[in-house]
Order: C-alpha cells, then sequence, then structure tokens
C-alpha cells in the first residue's frame, strides 16, 4: 500500500539504506555498520561491486560534461543518495557556472544530509520525493524554482531504476517525466543487468539476494527491457553500452571487469 | 611546463606515473587514471622537496599523506601501495645527487610521517562523515517525527472528534481504547471500558453470525464484518449499533488489532419500532390492525403439522345505529371498550385480538387444541360482551355476531380463512345475531359462488356471455304457436349453462338488471322481427308474440317506457307483438306512479302479463285497476293436475280463476304442461295459452322455426 504524501515513512537506521551502502561503495563513511553489513554480504558474492559504482559515477561525470557541452545548463537528478564527492552540481558548476540542480530522492536521511551539504548554495537544492511518484516531483517548489521546463533539461536516472519494480511500473513513470520535459533534454540512465558481470549468473544473484533481504529489491533487466525506457529520445552515440565504453578516456583495457556490468546510455528528446 | 629528457621534472613525473599506477586500481575516484596521475604531481614534487630539504620538514610529509584521503584514496590498501611505491621510487627518481644513506633515512622518515598524516587525515575524515550522517539522520528524524506528530495529530483529531465510535482491541478481545463518541454511546467516561473484553458483549439479540465472524475475523480469516448488533450499557439499557470490524495487521501481514467503527442506530431502531407498532395497530383502540393480524394469521397457517388455528369474527350487532343516533365520538367510546374487554379474553399465549376495522374484530388462537379452545374463546366474548357498556351516561347493550373458523395449518390461505369466517359470521348475524356460528364448507362455497357471480355480472355483459332461449306459447285451442317467452341465460367461462334463478337476483341486488334487462327486451324483440319477417305478420292464432320478462326493479326504473318505445321503434316491431310479464309479487301494494308506466305501455299496446299467478296473496278485486291483459298461472296448479285423477279441488280453483279471468277479459296461460292429459284438461277448463315441456324446452330460436312448420303442417 503507497502511503499519502503527507505521512512519512518513518526513520529506521537499523534498516540498511540502499544510498548509505552506495557511499560505503565508493569508500564514503556516510554510513551505518547495518548498511556496511549489508554491502560486505553483497560483496562477498560480487567482490567488484565497488567498481560498478566507482564506473557509474565515472560515467555521470562524462555524462554531465557532455550535457553541459550540449547547451544544457538545468539537472534534475534522481535518485541522487548521499552526496560524495563528484557530484552533479559540482561537475556541472566547473563546467558551466551558473547551472542549476535538483536533486530527488525518496531516502530523507540522504535528503537530510543533501541539504546540510547544499545548504548555501543557490543554485542546487533537494527535494524528498519517489520516482515512483513523478508528478510530485514535477510539481515541487524547489523544481519549480530551479528548473525551467520550457528549455532542455538533463534527467539523471542514474542507479536508481533497477530498485523500480515492474508492479509499480517504471516506463510509466519515466514517460510521465519525459512528456514533461522539453524537446532536445537528455535523458542519463544506468541500469543494473546480469549482461557482462564477470561472474557466473547464479554467483551475481546472490548479491540480487542481498537486496531483496533489505526490502529494496534488485531488478536486473535485459538490455532490451532497458533501451524501452528511452522511448521518446534518439541515442547519442554510442547508445545503450556497458559503462566504461560510454565516451571513455580511458582505455578499456585500464578497466576494471566489473565496471562493463550492467548498461548506461544517454538518449536526446525528439 | 615543459620536461626535458631525464631531467629532474621528467623524472618527477615518472614517479607520479608509477605512483598513481599503483594506487589507481585501490582508490574509488571517479576520475580516469590520467586525471588521478595529475592529482597526485603536485604531491609527488612536495614529497620530492621534504626528501631533498636539509631539515626534515614533518609536517609537510603529513600533509601529502592526508591529501591522499582528500584524493579518495581512503583504502588503507592505498596507502599501502602509496608507501611501497615511495620506498621504493622516491630516491630513485628524486634523490638527485644527495648521499644514498641519507635519502634511504629521510625517505624512511617521510614515510612514518605520511602515514600518520594519512592515518589522521582519514580518522578525521570519517569521523566527520559520520557525524555528517549521524546528523543527516537525526534531522531527518526530526522532520518525520515532526510530520508524524502531525499526522498523528491529525489522527488523534479525527479520532477524537468522529461522530462514529472507534475502538481498538489486541485479538483477545482486551479494549486498548475507545474514541469519545463510544464512550457517550455507552455512556462511560471509562476509556477501557471497564476493563471488559469484547467477547464480554454479548446481547441476546445477537444475530447467530456475529460471534463466528468475530472469530474467523481474530484468527485472521477474515478482514471485516458488518453486523447490527446491541450492547448492554452498564446502566442495563440497550444500545444498538451498526457494527463494522477491521482486522489491523502489521507491516508483515500478522494480524495485530481489531479495529471496531460503530454508529448509533439506537434512536433510529426505536424510530423504526415506532412506525412499525404503528403501521401495524390501530390508533383508536391500539389493538394490533388488519396488517399485523394477516401477518399472524399467516404464520400461524404456515406452522407445522399437527400445529392448528382457531379464529373468531366478531362484528357488533346494530352498530351503526349506535353512530347514527349517539354520533361518532360515542361509538368511538365504545369500540374502545369492547376492544378493551376482548383483549382481556384473549390473553394465553399464542391467543391475539386485533381490530380489523369499523366493529369488526377477530380473535385468533394457535396451537394443538384450538378445537376446543376457539369455543371457549368465542364464549368468553360472548361472556365479556354481557355487561352493558356505558357511553355518556347512557348504558349501551352489546351484541357481537361472531363467526368461528377451526382447522389445521398449511391447509388455506389467510385470505381464505377470514373469507370464511365473515361468511360464517353474516350467516350468525341472518340467524338474529348475539350468537356464534361455525364455519360450514357447503355454506360457503354457495356464498363464494354468489358472490363469485356478482362480482362477475358486469363483465359478463360486456363480453356476450348471456344468450337467450325461447319456449314456445302454444293455442291450446288448435295447438299453433303462438309465440314465445325469452328466457335468459349465463354461459359463465367456469360453471357453464346458468339460469336465470341463479342470476336474476344477484343482478336485481347490484342494479345490473336494467342494463341486463334492456339487453334481453333488445334481442327478444329483435327476434320477433325475424320470426314476423319469416312467418309473416300473424299465425293462424294471431301475430307471433314475444314474452319478455321484467323484474321489480325494472318496473321502478324511470327509464322503462323509453327505452322500450326506443326498442320497439328501432326494430320496427310493432307494440302488440310484444308482451311484458310482470310477477303478481311485484305488484301487491302497487300504488299508481308504480302502475303509471305499465298503463303507458299496454296503452300502445304492448300486452302485461301477470307472472306466477296464485302464487302471492294478491287482491281479486285489484286485478281491475291493473293494466294486465294475461294472467299466467304458476305452476303449481299445473303439477297437481299431473297425477290422474286431478285434484278435484285444484280442477275448481282454476276453472274459477279462468272464469274470473275472462269475465275481465283477460286471457289464461298455463305454464308447466309436461303431459298431452294435462295439455287437454287445461283447455277443457278454458285456458287460451300453455307452454311446458309437453310442447317443447326453452331452445334456440330456429327451433321455434321447426316447432312452427311442424304446426303448420300438422
Amino acid at each position: 500500500m503507497e502511503r499519502p504524501a503527507w505521512v512519512p515513512r518513518s526513520i529506521d537506521i537499523s534498516v540498511p539504506s540502499v544510498s548509505r551502502i552506495y557511499d560505503f561503495y565508493l569508500g564514503g563513511s556516510h554510513n551505518f555498520e547495518v548498511d556496511r553489513e549489508a554491502a560486505r554480504r553483497a560483496m562477498e558474492f560480487m567482490p567488484g561491486l565497488p567498481k560498478i559504482m566507482q564506473a557509474n559515477r565515472a560515467f555521470m561525470r562524462r555524462a554531465v560534461r557532455f550535457a553541459t557541452e550540449e547547451g544544457i545548463d538545468q539537472f534534475l537528478d534522481i535518485g541522487s543518495g548521499i552526496p560524495t564527492f563528484g557530484n552533479v552540481h559540482e561537475v556541472a558548476a566547473r563546467a558551466r557556472p551558473g547551472a542549476r540542480v535538483v536533486y530527488v530522492d525518496h531516502d530523507p536521511v540522504a535528503v537530510a544530509h543533501s541539504e546540510a551539504v547544499l545548504a548555501d548554495l543557490d543554485d542546487a537544492d533537494v527535494v524528498v520525493a519517489d520516482l515512483r511518484g513523478p508528478r510530485e516531483i514535477l510539481a515541487a517548489p524547489q523544481v519549480e524554482r530551479l528548473i525551467d521546463l520550457n528549455r532542455p533539461v538533463a534527467l539523471l536516472l542514474v542507479a536508481i531504476l533497477h530498485f523500480v519494480e515492474d508492479a509499480d511500473d517504471p516506463y510509466a513513470a519515466v514517460a510521465e517525466l519525459s512528456d514533461a520535459l522539453a524537446p532536445g533534454s537528455l535523458l542519463v540512465l544506468t541500469h543494473a543487468s546480469y549482461e557482462h558481470v564477470p561472474l557466473p549468473a547464479e554467483q551475481a544473484g546472490g548479491a540480487v539476494d542481498v537486496y531483496k533481504d533489505i526490502r529494496n529489491p534488485l531488478i536486473m533487466r535485459s538490455r532490451d527491457d532497458i533501451a524501452r525506457f528511452f522511448k521518446g529520445y534518439d541515442m547519442v552515440e554510442p547508445g545503450l553500452v556497458p559503462m566504461p565504453r560510454w565516451r571513455s578516456e580511458q582505455a578499456p583495457e585500464d578497466e576494471d571487469p566489473y565496471a562493463f556490468s550492467g548498461y548506461a546510455g544517454v538518449g536526446r528528446k525528439a | 611546463m615543459r620536461a626535458e629528457p631525464d631531467g629532474p621534472e621528467d623524472r618527477l613525473r615518472r614517479f607520479a606515473t608509477i605512483w598513481s599506477r599503483a594506487v589507481f586500481p585501490a582508490t574509488s575516484t571517479s576520475s580516469t587514471r590520467i586525471e588521478f596521475e595529475e592529482q597526485l604531481l603536485p604531491l609527488a614534487r612536495r614529497l620530492s622537496e621534504v626528501l631533498r630539504a636539509r631539515t626534515f620538514d614533518a609536517p609537510e610529509a603529513r600533509a601529502v599523506g592526508g591529501a591522499l584521503v582528500d584524493a579518495h584514496c581512503t583504502d588503507p590498501e592505498a596507502l599501502s601501495r602509496t608507501l611501497d611505491c615511495v620506498d621504493a621510487y622516491l630516491v630513485l627518481y628524486c634523490g638527485d645527487d644527495g648521499d644514498p644513506e641519507d635519502l634511504r633515512a629521510r625517505s624512511a622518515r617521510l614515510q612514518h610521517a605520511m602515514a600518520a598524516g594519512f592515518a589522521g587525515a582519514l580518522r578525521a575524515r570519517t569521523l566527520a562523515e559520520q557525524e555528517a550522517i549521524a546528523q543527516a539522520a537525526l534531522k531527518a528524524q526530526g522532520v518525520v517525527a515532526e510530520a508524524l506528530h502531525a499526522s498523528e495529530a491529525r489522527f488523534r483529531a479525527v479520532f477524537e472528534g468522529a461522530a462514529i465510535g472507534i475502538g481498538i482491541a489486541d485479538l483477545d478481545g482486551n479494549v486498548l481504547q475507545v474514541n469519545e463518541a463510544l464512550m457517550r454511546m455507552f455512556g462511560v467516561a471509562d476509556p477501557m471500558l471497564g476493563g471488559r473484553r469484547a467477547t464480554e458483549w454479548t446481547h441476546p439479540e445477537d444475530a447467530p453470525q456475529t460471534w463466528r465472524l468475530y472469530d474467523e475475523l481474530v484468527r485472521g480469516e477474515r478482514e471485516h464484518y458488518h453486523v447490527e448488533k446491541a450492547f448492554y450499557r452498564p446502566d442495563g439499557t440497550v444500545l444498538w449499533t451498526n457494527l463494522t470490524v477491521s482486522l489491523l495487521r502489521d507491516a508483515d501481514g500478522v494480524p495485530q488489532y481489531q479495529l471496531a467503527l460503530m454508529e448509533d442506530t439506537t434512536e433510529r431502531r426505536l424510530l423504526n419500532l415506532r412506525l412499525r407498532y404503528e403501521a401495524t395497530h390501530d390508533a383508536l383502540t391500539g389493538l394490533p390492525n388488519r396488517s399485523f393480524f394477516f401477518e399472524r394469521l399467516e404464520k400461524a397457517l404456515g406452522a407445522g403439522p399437527e400445529q392448528r388455528f382457531g379464529l373468531c369474527y366478531l362484528d357488533l350487532d346494530g352498530f351503526k345505529a349506535v353512530n347514527d343516533s349517539l354520533g361518532h365520538a360515542a361509538g368511538d367510546r365504545l369500540l374502545v371498550e369492547v376492544a378493551d374487554r376482548l383483549q382481556a379474553c384473549a390473553t394465553a399465549p399464542g391467543e391475539m385480538v386485533a381490530r380489523l376495522g369499523g366493529d369488526e374484530f377477530v380473535a385468533l388462537t394457535t396451537g394443538r387444541d384450538t378445537r376446543r379452545e376457539v369455543d371457549e374463546l368465542a364464549g368468553r366474548i360472548m361472556n365479556a360482551l354481557l355487561a352493558p357498556v356505558s357511553v355518556e351516561g347512557r348504558e349501551l347493550t352489546v351484541r357481537g355476531s361472531i363467526g368461528i373458523v377451526e382447522g389445521a395449518a398449511g391447509e388455506r390461505s389467510p385470505a381464505e380463512v377470514l373469507r370464511s369466517a365473515d361468511i360464517t359470521m353474516y350467516r350468525a348475524k341472518s340467524a338474529g345475531g348475539n350468537r356464534f356460528e361455525l364455519a360450514d364448507p357447503e355454506a360457503d362455497a354457495r356464498v363464494i359462488t354468489r358472490h363469485g357471480l356478482t362480482t362477475a355480472l358486469p363483465a359478463a355483459l360486456d363480453r356476450g356471455e348471456f344468450f337467450i332461449e325461447y319456449q314456445p306459447l302454444v293455442h291450446l285451442g288448435d295447438g299453433t304457436v303462438s309465440g314465445a317467452e325469452a328466457l335468459v341465460r349465463w354461459l359463465h367461462p367456469q360453471h357453464g349453462v346458468l339460469g336465470p334463478d341463479r342470476f336474476i337476483p344477484l343482478a336485481e341486488h347490484t342494479g345490473l338488471i336494467v342494463p341486463l334487462g334492456r339487453w334481453v327486451l333488445e334481442q327478444s324483440v329483435r327476434q320477433a322481427r325475424l320470426w314476423r319477417e319469416r312467418y309473416g305478420e300473424s299465425t293462424a292464432a294471431g301475430p307471433m308474440r314475444i314474452n319478455v320478462n321484467l323484474s321489480p326493479c325494472q318496473l321502478t326504473h324511470p327509464g322503462l317506457v323509453q327505452d322500450t318505445v326506443d326498442i320497439l321503434e328501432r326494430t320496427g316491431v310493432a307494440p302488440d307483438a310484444l308482451c311484458l310479464e310482470v310477477t303478481e309479487s311485484a305488484l301487491i301494494g302497487a300504488d299508481d306512479d308504480l302502475l303509471k308506466p305499465l298503463r303507458r305501455l299496454a296503452e300502445m299496446g304492448v300486452d302485461i302479463a301477470l307472472d306466477d299467478f296464485g302464487t302471492g296473496y294478491s287482491n281479486l278485486a285489484n286485478l281491475r285497476r291493473l293494466p294486465v291483459s294475461v294472467l299466467k298461472l304458476d305452476r303449481s296448479f299445473t303439477q297437481s293436475m299431473q297425477q290422474y285423477p286431478a285434484d278435484p279441488v285444484d280442477l275448481k280453483i282454476v276453472e274459477g280463476i279462468v272464469a274470473l279471468a275472462h269475465s275481465l277479459d283477460l286471457t289464461v296461460t298455463v305454464e308447466g304442461v309436461e303431459t298431452g292429459a294435462q295439455a287437454e284438461q287445461l283447455r277443457v277448463l278454458g285456458c287460451d295459452t300453455a307452454q311446458g315441456w309437453y310442447y317443447a324446452r326453452p331452445g334456440p330460436p330456429d327451433r321455434l322455426h321447426e316447432l312452427a312448420l311442424v304446426d303448420a303442417t300438422g
């Protein structure tokens, strides 16, 4: 049952949070023992998980830079999690001073931390909302204040859609958000998949089970299913590919094999 | 800056490259290795300077160690690899021409300082981040708690302010909390309801499924249920509710609480009961009314085998006179008193008294022994009516007639039973009243048929269910057919052909006789015209005539003369072809007003026959005054002539009547002639015309034709 928006979930830091687990993978200490415990269990099955997260961060950095080169100066990052180094607003502002960013996450702790980090910034803000309620996101005052939907926007759905089950219809949510965007907007997306994971699927499945145990099931989708999120978008070269293959300056052989797990892509709204 | 090959700058960069290659896999940075190398290059330069400085700058070495943490080398492995790299390559690439021993010693110290700096920075960063996330969690909790508090306050306001009663109990039925409205409903001030468990709130009127639903709910087999339920309030009064109970589960779906929502329906129920009472009781006497009685009677008649019922149907004798003479208020008071007395007669279980309306009451008894009981009940009622009723200072004697129906359940419908009782009561009444009679199926059947025929009469005329048979009238002198008497018949869809004796009295009673008589007259006159067309204007005995009976009712109908004239004119039949038969009894004591229409008809030429002559006590002298031209001797005279030899006294009487009639210029017709001897005798006695089975039974008009032909040839 979905709660009405005005009834917040309770905060139980004895329950692992995917944002804090992600932070742990990235070497951060914005996490609690429960998070680390879950992360370590997942890593028993997939020791290279941190490398996937790192590749994910690196892709995001490249994609944001690409967006600024395309002239985009407003970013909507849904599922932003715990702000660590190399955040969207830092990358964007360095490439294009004055760029505006709205972060969205449904984890109140992540949002509270983001608020602290962004407290002194005028061009970035954070909203507590859920990807499954796109209308709420679009109607948020922060979005209204910082983002002009009549101009192109970069919509970042980085490492979030694999946490939305089919029952919650992530395709409809993405479509609804996309409908609100002006032509020329970019959809920046990464998604977990069993494809290109340098492990047998059963072993990777162990890590997936950990997420199921912490009630944040990880939905592994095929490349075709992930490609369907880009309905209404023209894929930017080189298309939907493993993360290190997307406009990377680094030679693929320098990359960790885990970095190739899953898919990344950028589409331009027609 | 452009590095000279193998110059110090180039060597420094090569060190940075080696360093970055070694550490990069252990970092968490999102930078590429090239970018990472760019980050390390200034650190390498600082290390190089510390290595070669005259005095060892420990803080600078620590700062470089700390800078690694800033470059997101937070994994201890990154430090290990860094120190390996410094140990192996720093002196080699950045040592210049210094003393190898000194450089090695300096490198060692430098590494110690770097390690300390790294550890310090990592510790600081870890603590800062832990602090930040803890703060964030705390803040989030605060925000959520605040929102929760707000929503909880909202919920509490809803809970407390709701007009509907809300209560929460655990699955053992322990009441945990109830709201104000529920406390008000129960009339208590204790939110735990005195610690009573939900299962203790039973009430005798609980529907059979109430507690089964409850058990299913607390076992988790049912999500909610809805019942109408009564509760005893602590003060003993009864609270009626519309109760909805829902099962509350926890996040894992395990049943936890039961939530009761209840609406106080006591008032509404009372109102319903009152409306029901009003709908089922007589406003004047307070007795159950007709609809309530029917309900009970229906139940009694639908009871199982061996169950019987007894019913007394009481109608007060002469009540109308009380109403008419003393007024309705007095009548009402009388009814109230009677009702009270009747009520006192039927107090046993299974007995009831009701007022059906007006002065009609019923008393019902049910059970196995109603044969005896109903008699006693009727006796008690008659007794109860013995004492006069005092109304407005007058002592009124009350009498009643009772029809009793008694029988086994399951045989008759309530309407049938009540009809039988009604018929029986009328039987008691027509036997003089102030008595009771027992129902008799045959008597019922007669009345019922009579009633059925009466109600079917009007439609029967519209549907053309009547037809006319004709019985020839034969001239005794020459045996020719002189005419026929029209006799109306009813072809009843269920009962078959019915003679006039079955329905003419009913038609007179309802007034239908007037249109029916007009119809008979018209049909008969048309038939007379047909005969005239066929046989010519006259037979040997004079013109063919048609005899039509007039009932007393028709006699007094103001349209009689005009209707008759109209019909004769319409059909083009001369008045002398028509003879109207009037019974002697209808004319006994007739005054001039009554005779006037007959006179006018007679003046026009229509014959008037005095039917059934000799049955009444007619004043013979009166015969002169009457506008009649024919006497029809009643069949009782001819019956006595069927024996041989005929009673000489009867012969004398007939002879006398004939002589009297002839002297008054009246012709004499005899009915009921069945034998040739009879006919001969009557001819000898001087009778003019005869009819009877000897000649022909009543039949269709064509039969007369045959008879006339036989006549003509014979």
